[in-house]
């Protein structure tokens, strides 16, 4: 892995020196890293010291006289609340299907376009560009001229299958909300694949097919295996902004109808918006946080796994 | 391949071209469907109001470029907090990210591989969870509704993406150039300023270029922390919805005229694109 060794072996470290010397070496090398990380320690955990502070706290802004200590309340509250447990799975729902959809499409057209045909780069420019959309936008084009009921464009294209003015956003709308997921990441995954059939080694390929070996065994044998570090690359990084999925479900449905498409992100918004009620966000915050760790010690694990191979392929 | 086809001519040759274009026929429609949207957008874009919400949907009329004009009249202090928040936010994160990942680098600190997974580990921390406690804080700092709140939070965002693309590039820097410039008794700096900076340029363009395209976009903070004084052009769109009236025209001008800048900068940058969007782990 090029990675490690350029890490573990640097052009100067094997010189022995003096421990004066060695000390003043190691600030060297330290100083350069200090501003980016004191800067991200500072604005990046200090919210989150701050929330855990808040989540003890009894405070909404509407109520005057300010913060005061209220114990766990805000805790038990997140636990027996409904709205949380829902607001989590309908999160974990949207994201999974989200990603694994988009991961699906994503290898479909990267096949495709690893192909060669005419105008092979103007699809591909065709194809990353709802990722390029800024999300705001993409959420209320998707609303308005795409979905709407009286005059969208989905219904139209659908009339020959017998679809009539259907009001996506209130029958269908957690569904509607995944499908614009769907349709802004396809392109970062398909692009992430693309990559990886690209990189994929041509003369093992051509051995296989001088072997006789049909389209879907190679498929199966050689490429998905060497595929697999790049669909993990993709659904990891996907996840991470996949979750945190907000200007869709904001601009959209405003998490409704009713509760049906208020993921965490919303529901955190809710309350500080609506509700006025920093130290229950705090606490769900903090609870969020907590669930996050857990899930991305797993993710970390992966991502060095990953790095690691990309290292070895390179 | 064409060591293949070539051995048995004819029929074969035949079967390869059919399905190569039966294929590229497939991968037009998936590719015109996929695009249809952001098609649609600007189309919608260049109706009149009253074109805009019929039914059987118009796609022939007569373009205007009445709702282009009013975007442009009414879009003023967003697009220049849009701008500012994003250039200024891109430049810090080069500064800070480049001595960064030089640490983590080429003359690497004891434990870098804490570090990078440190600041990794930050984008995996949502930020969402934070939000109310950060209101508080920014109105306790006075930095509610400031352009250089999102300047600082963009920055945070972005820092931890571009200390590992920034990282990747230089690992590929050549050793030797390295060990020459030191043997020719260049310090740290000039060695970065003569021999790493001048080969991995290329590589900050595409970083920065990941940065604006994450802090052009970004809706979700800007919505919380602002106002009117840093409101940007996410909340532009928001606004050019209105409470009742027609509105689908103007909205998808506005749509339109948001995302084109950010639509060309990665149609032309394609290939960075793929490198940064996975933080440097695919060549």
């Amino acid at each position: 892995m090029a990675v490690v060794e350029t890490g573990a072996a640097p052009p100067s470290v094997a010189e022995v020196r003096p421990r004066g010397a060695s000390r003043r070496e190691a600030w060297q090398r330290r100083l350069p890293l200090l501003p980016a990380l004191i800067y991200t320690i500072v604005v990046t955990q200090i919210p989150f010291l701050v929330t855990l502070w808040y989540s003890f706290q009894n405070y909404f802004f509407d109520v005057p006289g300010g913060a005061h200590w209220t114990g766990v309340s805000n805790y038990s509250k997140v636990f027996t609340n409904a709205a949380f447990r829902g607001a989590l799975w309908r999160s974990v729902l949207m994201t999974v299907v989200a990603v694994l959809v988009a991961m699906i499409l994503g290898v479909a057209f990267a096949l495709l376009l690893d192909r060669k045909f005419i105008g092979r780069s103007v699809v591909r420019t065709l194809i990353i560009t709802p990722f390029l959309v800024m999300p705001a936008a993409a959420a209320l084009v998707w609303a308005g001229p795409m979905l709407d009921p009286n005059f969208g464009l989905l219904n139209y294209l659908l009339e020959p299958f017998g679809v009539h003015h259907v009001a996506w956003l209130s029958t269908h709308a957690l569904g509607s909300v995944i499908v614009v997921m769907i349709w802004q990441w396809t392109p970062f995954m398909t692009l992430i694949v693309l990559a990886g059939l690209q990189g994929q080694p041509a003369d093992v390929l051509e051995a296989a097919k001088v072997d006789g070996a049909g389209v879907l065994a190679t498929f199966r044998e050689l490429t998905f295996p060497f595929l697999r570090p790049y669909i993990e690359l993709g659904i990891l990084l996907g996840s991470i902004y996949l979750v945190n999925v907000f200007d869709a479900v904001r601009l959209m449905t405003n998490g409704g109808p009713g509760t049906v498409t208020t993921n965490l992100p919303f529901y955190l918004y809710e309350q500080v918006n609506n509700a006025f009620d920093v130290g229950g966000a705090a606490a769900t915050g903090v609870v969020t946080v907590i669930l996050t760790i857990i899930v991305a010690t797993f993710a970390l694990r992966m991502f060095a796994r990953v790095f690691q191979f990309e290292g070895a392929g390179s | 391949m064409t060591a293949v086809s070539n051995r048995e001519p004819g029929s074969q040759w035949f079967r390869e071209m059919s399905g190569r274009i039966g294929w590229g026929i497939v991968a037009w429609v998936a590719g015109i469907a996929f695009f249809l949207p952001v098609l649609w957008m600007v189309l919608t874009a260049f109706k009149p109001e009253s074109a805009a919400e019929t039914w059987p949907p118009k796609f022939t009329f007569s373009p205007t470029l009445a709702e282009f004009r009013l975007v442009f009249a009414g879009w003023g202090p967003f697009v220049t907090h849009s701008v500012i928040a994003t250039v200024v936010s891109t430049v810090l994160v080069l500064v800070l990210g480049v001595p960064a990942a030089y640490a983590l680098a080429i003359h690497p600190v004891k434990r870098w591989q804490d570090g990078l997974f440190f600041f990794i580990s930050t984008k995996m921390l949502p930020i969402v969870a934070a939000i109310g406690p950060l209101y508080v804080i920014a109105l306790k700092t006075h930095l509610l509704d400031s352009i250089w709140l999102l300047i600082i939070l963009y920055t945070a965002m972005n820092l931890p993406l571009a200390i590992w693309l920034i990282r990747s590039f230089m690992l590929e820097v050549p050793g030797e150039m390295l060990e020459a410039a030191e043997l020719d008794g260049a310090g740290r700096l000039r060695q970065m300023r003569e021999v790493i900076l001048p080969v991995i340029s290329p590589g900050l363009v595409s970083t920065a270029l990941i940065c604006v395209i994450f802090a052009w976009n970004e809706l979700f903070l800007a919505l919380n922390l602002t106002t009117t004084n840093a409101a940007t052009l996410p909340m532009f769109l928001i606004s050019s919805v209105p409470q009742e009236g027609l509105y689908i025209a103007h909205l998808s001008a506005a749509a339109t005229v948001a995302s084109v800048p950010v639509i060309l900068v990665g149609w032309i940058a394609q290939r960075s694109l793929v490198r940064g969007l996975s933080m440097g782990a695919i060549k």
